[in-house]
């Protein structure tokens, strides 16, 4: 009975330990952007690495699954004679979901990845530790521009996401399903509601917060020479990955569930 | 006279693993100590512990006569002003030119801090030319001079040299050796070296002390270091595979 608490036990502790660990890390990293010293060359530096450097891939995302999206949308809704429904349909479940969540996981993958290979070699090589001797809080020079740069570029990129996305539902329904352009074009306005794009660009912050702390907090905390970075590195991805959906699927349960 | 730095019965340990087991050795203001010590001794964690990069497990640092261990915050900060270091491996920021990282602690106009990192690449050997460069274009002995030129720049008045000339030619090393006895002699700075190398132990120590098992074995004046008895120190700087001190799997 008691080992068997212990066995449960042990786990869900360790578990606690590191969700309390990782909320210190971002309660520090945020309370350093109240106060100065900041460093702006770095947090332009982190928007150009995470936001221009991101907007190929995003972009090819987006365009590539808003014209699928719409396509199994017309082969769906040709069975209950609603076809028609493809630009409205288009146009919600890009901007509502997959814009915001395919634009965090790309992301995700580059960047977090990214940070947590970069603050990682920079702790096994001493480099956070040079960092300190030479009386600069490595909050302030590395972590809170990532997590700024990134709260402040998600919703940009998922912006240009959303638009191609739609852009490439339009782009298959007119050459290949026989829409009409103009129309197709109004269905989309009327149908796109105000909420749909806060809550999309809500989300983004969201994910851009998440991406760029699991960056920091793995690569901040890695340790073990080479291989230790790998393992901060996958922690980082995977680690993004999960908050992204789950934050994604909390987010629209409030917004849209009632 | 109060020693500049003395650790008293610092313990240090990393999971199961004791590496300090009551440490004490002090340094005199403007003296040069060399630690010696095999590989994983714990030289290294012994400086850290010091800048409080490590904090420790148990006993007492103390600087000019004040107690460092715990320190925090802005007190912690003033702590670090005083403290020069150059890491074993240079860690040097690789995504800033040299010149930055030379003159990432002074304050001042680029033009000015430039300039200063120009001077401080030409006292350790280096040509202005290596001031635009990134780290990862220069040879290893390079990176280690410019880690050098980084740890002294702000002028502190005690510095520690992680393994100064491990990896360097012999002439780059002899060159990195009279620079941290001129440190020393001419403008009395309070030195700590960790070394392998005993021609640099000899050029660059007044004082000499042995690490091994997490203690100070031994500690004396270097001219005590050819007279001295204690077997550790006589294989230490002998360099025989014979004695006291064994590798794991080193014998039959
Ligand atoms: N941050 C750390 N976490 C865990 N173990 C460490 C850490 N730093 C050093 N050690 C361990 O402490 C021991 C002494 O290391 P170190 O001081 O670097 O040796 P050296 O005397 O060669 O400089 C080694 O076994 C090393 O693995
Ligand atoms: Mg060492």
């Amino acid at each position: 009975m008691i080992a068997a608490l212990v066995a449960i036990g042990a786990p869900v502790l360790a578990a606690l330990a590191s969700i309390g660990r990782l909320t210190r890390f971002a309660v520090t990293a945020l309370s350093r952007l109240l106060q100065p010293p900041w460093y702006p060359a770095q947090l332009a530096q982190q928007m150009l690495v995470i936001g221009w450097l991101s907007l190929p891939v995003v972009g090819l995302t987006a365009i590539f699954t808003g014209s699928a999206l719409a396509q199994q949308i017309f082969i769906g809704g040709s069975r209950f004679n609603a076809a028609s429904t493809v630009p409205a349909v288009t146009v919600i479940g890009v901007v509502r979901e997959l814009g915001p969540v395919l634009g965090g996981l790309m992301v995700a993958g580059r960047v977090a990845s990214a940070m947590a290979a970069e603050l990682g070699t920079m702790r096994v090589t001493e480099q956070i530790d040079a960092l300190v001797t030479l009386r600069t809080d490595p909050f302030r020079w590395l972590v809170a521009p990532r997590i700024l740069a990134a709260v402040l570029v998600m919703p940009f990129l998922v912006l240009v996401s959303n638009a191609l996305g739609v852009m490439g539902g339009w782009l298959l329904a007119t050459q290949r399903l026989g829409f009409n352009s103009a129309q197709y074009l109004a269905t989309t306005q009327r149908y796109l509601e105000v909420d749909d794009v806060v809550s999309s660009l809500v989300k983004a912050g969201v994910f851009g917060f998440f991406i760029a702390l699991m960056g920091c907090y793995h690569g901040y905390h890695s340790g073990g020479g080479a291989a230790g970075v790998g393992r901060a590195t996958t922690n980082a991805v995977v680690s993004s990955f999960i908050l992204i959906l789950l934050s994604n699927l909390i987010i629209t349960v409030i917004v849209f569930g009632s | 006279m109060i020693p500049r730095i003395e650790l008293t019965g610092v313990s240090k340990r990393f999971g199961s693993r004791q590496v300090l087991d009551g440490l004490d050795v002090a340094v005199m203001p403007g003296e040069s100590l060399v630690i010696i010590g095999g590989s994983g001794t714990g030289k290294s964690v012994t400086l850290k512990c010091i800048l409080g990069l490590i904090p420790i497990d148990g006993g007492s640092i103390k600087v000019d006569g004040q107690e460092v261990a715990g320190l925090k915050g802005a007190a912690l900060d003033a702590h670090r002003t005083r403290f020069g270091m150059l890491f074993q491996g240079g860690a040097l920021f690789d995504s800033l030119p040299v010149w930055r990282n030379i003159s990432f602690a002074l304050s001042g106009t680029p033009a000015d801090r430039r300039s200063a990192a120009i001077d401080n690449l030409a006292r350790v050997g280096l040509a202005a030319e290596v001031a635009d460069l990134k780290p990862a274009e220069l040879s290893g002995g390079m990176q280690k001079r410019v880690a050098l030129a980084r740890a002294i720049a702000a002028r502190p008045p005690i510095i520690f040299f992680d393994e100064p000339t491990a990896g360097l030619d012999p002439i780059t090393a002899a060159v990195i050796n009279r620079l941290i006895r001129t440190l020393v002699t001419d403008l009395k700075i309070t030195a700590i070296t960790i070394t392998h190398d005993m021609a640099s132990v000899r050029l660059i120590a007044d004082r000499v002390a042995m690490l091994h098992a997490g203690k100070i074995i031994w500690n004396g004046p270097l001219a005590g270091l050819d007279a001295c008895d204690n077997a550790y120190v006589r294989q230490f700087i002998t360099g025989s595979a014979d004695g006291p001190i064994q590798m794991p799997g080193a014998r039959p």
